[in-house]
């Protein structure tokens, strides 16, 4: 830890460099700006200061606690149509832009020349972002514009190609990129165990020489947050059930067997293959889809329980493959179609009226590989007739069990039990449905229990009406 | 007014919309119509990345009317607006225009007419931009009290809710006691608790509550007003009682369906309805040796095509309690699909079937026959997995039938000017995101009045519903739309058409210099539009919507 602190005293050093930050505010008065703001220190006082003379900048204070944001706006306003350098820490920006999204200050006409307050500095204001940079990451992601997949052999950006976990695999990503495309905030992340630099491995200035907004800061640490708060919400969600040991079925043996999130990836226009439907063996779209129901679900051998959404999940998946590809043939292959919600009924009804859905009462027990093609043959018994029956298709789609995505270590820091499946216990009783084994901590969702988004919508909605009903109780007893 | 600074965003939506109109084509049509300074596209205008694209092009170009042509402003109006608001534009120079569902939804198959169409709808947005104004809302005080309509079991869990929260609750049950539904069911899976074991300590929190008001035999008369200001009149044994409230929830319920003619019920007398069996149960009346379940009856057939969700696990509840108490018995349940989803109902299944509850699947196709004279003594059904005829003794047939909207439904949906779904259950505001919202502001929906629920559902819909209508009550106002109608007294003639057609009771005529004049109440006009349809002289103008603006897109789809 201690060796940490001093790298960020020494990278912080590097940027409160004076001459550097001078001369960067004397290049922005050569461009015609009509001042610098900063702080001026004469006659043993320290005060907030219009620049507007290289000769004075020689007058420019950098370390006392002094918020300029005040003053710019003050400036600003009476000046609208100034145009200014603000030499700024990460506190001042922080509040002009809060200032901006207020309505009373707008940043244009301003450019600011960014420091980054010392070690001892951050202490004596009790800052968490001391650092100016990593504020800065504009989301331009030039970084990884600079960094094509076949950079391997390229020195000055990232060397490193995993493959990319959001889409399960089935794409890959460097060691520095965005969590998915939909990430919020959409910024870059680097990746902690496969960075050069933070495994120690190599002395990596890839994505640091690529970034023009210079976020990339390589020392920083996790720093842990105290929170004081009246009630919790778990709201973990689920995860997925490795169907790779389910042999009869041989997924990850056989190419053509996928499971539905990676069907759903596939579909994706934001998937690895920009939602068009390529199958793993040959890139061909399939017009011959089987799905195959309760992989992992309702066995004893893996997840007793029912997964609940399945049933849905898969008649939505044929209808997209349709609506993709007129023409396109789905086959469902089920235990019971559990559609119990609004409209669900219906719209089972609309999948095989209109989408070329059928379904088979059914549990295959094995598929195969039919070697000239590369297409999975499911062998299934037909149960109204007895008969065993083969089915080919171009590709299969397995729904896997969903299992509650919550660990032991998380469920033992919140003191709340679990039950032999693995979601969040409650404690009985119909009137205490979100509640869990300890007061005042709530959960909903997928963690709770198999539900659809519907129904975890509600239950969000009603662990929120229960934890707030917690706090008023909390404050009518007058405090904590 | 300044001239007009238009941008256009247009959303790929990923392939929703990509995929079928030429995105980058209508970005560089766009940047050719008048007042239009800049046009871009996004792959999702709705991220985080496009709101910012958006805030950046206000700064950058000095925008003062933004368009979005994307999904439906029923979902993401609100976010964009907000985006306007946070660079200081006024939400209500914001336009959207929906080119998903108008143009690549409907027209997937014909690509370029839904380019050309994306097109014509954009261009007639730019033309109502053009000539947008800024708006303000008002600020609307809310009475921090809540009705609850319903004293069953998601009634009262709302309302208890509320009143921990330390708002008032006034409860209306039409029955003289509360505990709804619950009050004639024997015991509740998967627990196999009694009923009366949940519902009584319930009522007796519900009446001990200072901060709840319990009027029971009662019905609510009236409701008028808007969120957070609802004046409701409730009849009590001919009594009136008025007050105030701030937010509404809907707890009625349903009703069970009556099979009659189905089965022999109504006729034959061994031939039950799951509620009349645990009624007997309850009373520990004999149910017989030889017990026969019918499950779907009335339901998920072409007359009724929903599945009422609860109905399975009331059999299997019901078959098991019959084998735990006498395990001499034989129960059979016909069934189609069962519907033991989850962790628990799965498992209760399992135990069913280790009790000796038996489970035959039959189909729509070859449903179960009745046999016997006078009362049902066999039943004959087709053993789908035997792929054989069988015949099963009974002593007592019990049929599995639905919920079904509660009579009160119609005229509480007029009441409260909410929606009823095609089932005749209400509709919720949205299936996904809104589940126990209406779309009228300020009324919400819990329990089978919207869905067939089980207890824990709707309990946790109660909570959700008091979650939601708590809101309000406590920020303390609202700030309806400022989209309303907007009367110019001088062209107003006072013929009262207006006051007539107002679906929302929003406007009344006041006298004025000698003469009577529309005046309309901003808090409570939706902004609808009627009253301006129907001004024989052309006084109303709809904020956001003013005949200057439509005619601007009409002349613009034509041009």
């Amino acid at each position: 830890m201690a060796e940490k602190e001093t790298t960020v005293i020494t990278e912080a050093e590097k940027i409160l460099d004076r001459e550097n930050i001078i001369a960067k505010a004397e290049e922005v008065l050569d461009q015609g700006y009509d001042g610098i703001i900063g702080l001026r220190k004469r006659w043993g006082h320290v005060s907030p200061y219009l620049f507007t003379t290289k000769d004075e900048l020689k007058e420019l204070e950098l370390e006392p606690r002094y918020n300029l944001a005040t003053f710019v706006r003050q400036l600003k306003n009476k000046w609208p149509d100034a145009r200014l350098g603000i030499v700024s820490r990460g506190c001042d920006e922080r509040a002009l832009d809060k200032l901006e999204e207020l309505g009373v200050f707008s940043k244009e006409g301003v450019v600011f020349i960014g420091i980054t307050c010392s070690m001892e500095q951050a202490e004596e204001c009790n800052c968490e972002k001391p650092i100016y940079t990593p504020l800065d990451c504009t989301g331009c992601w030039k970084c990884m514009e600079e960094c094509p997949k076949d950079a391997i052999t390229r020195i000055n950006v990232c060397p490193i190609l995993v493959p990319d976990q959001f889409n399960l695999g089935l794409g890959q990503r460097k060691a520095i990129y965005l969590p998915f495309p939909q990430a919020v905030p959409k910024k870059n992340v680097r990746d902690p165990n496969h960075c050069l630099r933070i495994t120690e491995k190599l002395e990596c200035k890839g994505c640091e020489n690529a970034c023009e907004a210079k976020a990339i800061v390589h020392d920083m640490a996790d720093q842990i947050v105290d929170l004081d708060v009246g009630a919790i919400i778990v709201a973990t969600g689920l995860d997925f059930y490795d169907v790779s040991g389910l042999e009869e079925y041989g997924y990850g043996k056989i190419k053509n067997v996928v499971t539905a999130m990676e069907y759903e990836r596939l579909t994706s226009a934001s998937g690895p293959t920009l939602g068009s439907l390529d199958r793993p063996s040959d890139g061909k779209v399939p017009h011959n889809i089987a799905f195959i129901q309760c992989v992992g679900s309702r066995d004893f051998r893996c997840e007793p329980y029912c997964s609940s959404v399945c049933c849905m999940h898969a008649t939505k998946e044929a209808m997209m493959a349709y609506e993709h590809e007129p023409g396109t043939k789905s086959t469902v292959f089920y235990m019971d179609m559990r559609a119990v919600g609004k409209r669900f009924q219906e719209y089972i009804a609309r999948a095989k009226s209109d989408y070329n859905v059928t379904y088979i009462r059914s549990r295959p027990g094995r598929i195969e590989v039919n070697p000239e093609n590369d297409n999975p043959i499911i062998w299934y018994e037909d149960t109204t007739t007895g008969e065993i029956k083969k089915f080919e298709a171009e590709i299969v789609v397995l729904a896997q069990a969903m299992i509650p995505q919550i660990t032991k270590d998380l469920a033992e820091i919140l003191g709340i039990e679990l039950d032999e499946n693995g979601f969040v216990k409650t404690p009985g009783g119909f009137l205490q449905p979100l509640d869990t084994t300890k007061p005042g901590i709530f959960a909903c969702g997928y963690v709770h229990s198999p539900r659809d988004i519907p129904d975890s919508v509600t239950q969000a909605s009603g662990a929120a009406g229960r934890a707030a009903e917690e706090i008023a109780s909390l404050h009518s007893q007058g405090g904590k | 007014m300044e001239e007009p600074r238009i941008g256009v965003f247009v959303c790929h939506c990923g392939r929703n919309i990509g995929a079928y109109v030429d995105v980058p084509g209508v970005v560089e049509y766009v940047k050719g119509l008048p007042n239009v300074v800049h046009a871009e596209r996004n792959l999702y205008t709705c991220s985080e990345e496009g709101i910012s694209a958006i805030k950046k092009g206000i700064q950058e170009h000095n925008l003062n009317r933004v368009i979005v042509a994307s999904c439906t402003p029923r979902t993401h109006e609100p976010l964009f607006r907000s985006a306007c608001e946070a660079v200081g534009l006024n939400k209500y120079l914001f336009e959207f225009v929906n080119i998903r569902d108008q143009c690549s939804w409907v027209h997937m198959h014909e690509p370029e007419k839904a380019t050309e169409k994306a097109k014509d709808l954009i261009r007639m947005g730019v033309a109502k931009a053009r000539l947008l104004e800024p708006l303000e809302e008002i600020e609307i005080k809310v009475t921090p009290s809540a009705l609850v309509i319903g004293g069953g079991v998601v009634g009262m869990g709302a309302a208890l809710n509320l009143a921990a929260q330390g708002f008032e609750v006034h409860v209306v049950e039409k029955e003289p006691e509360l505990g709804g539904t619950l009050r004639s069911v024997y015991k509740l899976y998967p627990t196999n608790e009694e009923a009366t074991k949940v519902t009584n300590p319930l009522i007796e929190k519900v009446k001990n509550d200072p901060k709840i008001k319990t009027y029971l035999s009662a019905k609510v008369k009236e409701v008028s007003g808007f969120i957070g200001n609802f004046d409701v009149v409730v009849n009590q044994d001919g009594e009136e009682s008025k007050f105030n409230v701030g937010t509404i929830i809907v707890a009625i319920g349903a009703d069970k369906l009556k099979p009659t003619g189905q089965y022999g019920y109504g006729e034959m007398p061994n031939v039950l309805t799951q509620l009349e069996l645990e009624e007997r149960m309850k009373k520990g009346e004999p149910v017989g040796q030889n017990v026969v379940m019918i499950n779907c009856v009335g339901a998920r057939v072409p007359e009724r095509t929903y599945c009422s969700r609860i109905c399975c696990m009331t059999a299997i509840k019901n078959a098991s309690l019959i084998k735990e108490s006498n395990p001499k018995a034989k129960v059979w349940i016909l069934h189609r699909d069962l519907m033991t989803y989850g962790v628990d109902f799965e498992n209760y299944y399992r135990k069913a079937m280790e009790l000796g509850v038996r489970f035959i699947r039959y189909s729509l196709e070859r449903p179960p026959q009745v046999i016997g004279d006078g009362k049902a003594e066999e039943i004959k059904a087709y053993h789908e997995l035997r792929r054989e005829e069988i015949e099963l003794p009974c002593d007592m047939l019990v049929l599995t039938t639905p919920l079904i909207p509660a009579e009160d439904n119609q005229d509480i949906s007029k009441m409260l000017k909410v929606s009823l779904d095609e089932f005749g259950f209400f509709l919720e505001a949205h299936l996904k995101l809104r589940p126990v919202e209406f779309a009228m502001d300020g009324i919400y929906i819990c329990g089978s009045a919207k869905w067939p629920t089980d207890v824990t559902e709707g309990i946790s819909q109660a909570y959700a519903a008091a979650s939601k209508a708590a809101g309000p009550l406590r920020m303390g106002y609202v700030k309806p739309e400022a989209i309303n109608a907007l009367v110019n007294e001088d062209k107003c003639s006072g013929c009262g058409i207006c006051e007539l057609l107002c679906p929302f009771q929003a406007i009344e005529l006041q006298p004025r210099d000698g003469k009577r004049v529309s005046h309309v109440n901003e808090a409570v006009c939706k902004g609808c539009g009627t009253c301006g349809a129907a001004c024989p002289s052309g006084a109303i103008a709809m904020h956001y919507f003013t005949d200057e603006q439509i005619l601007a897109q009409v002349e613009a789809l034509f041009s």
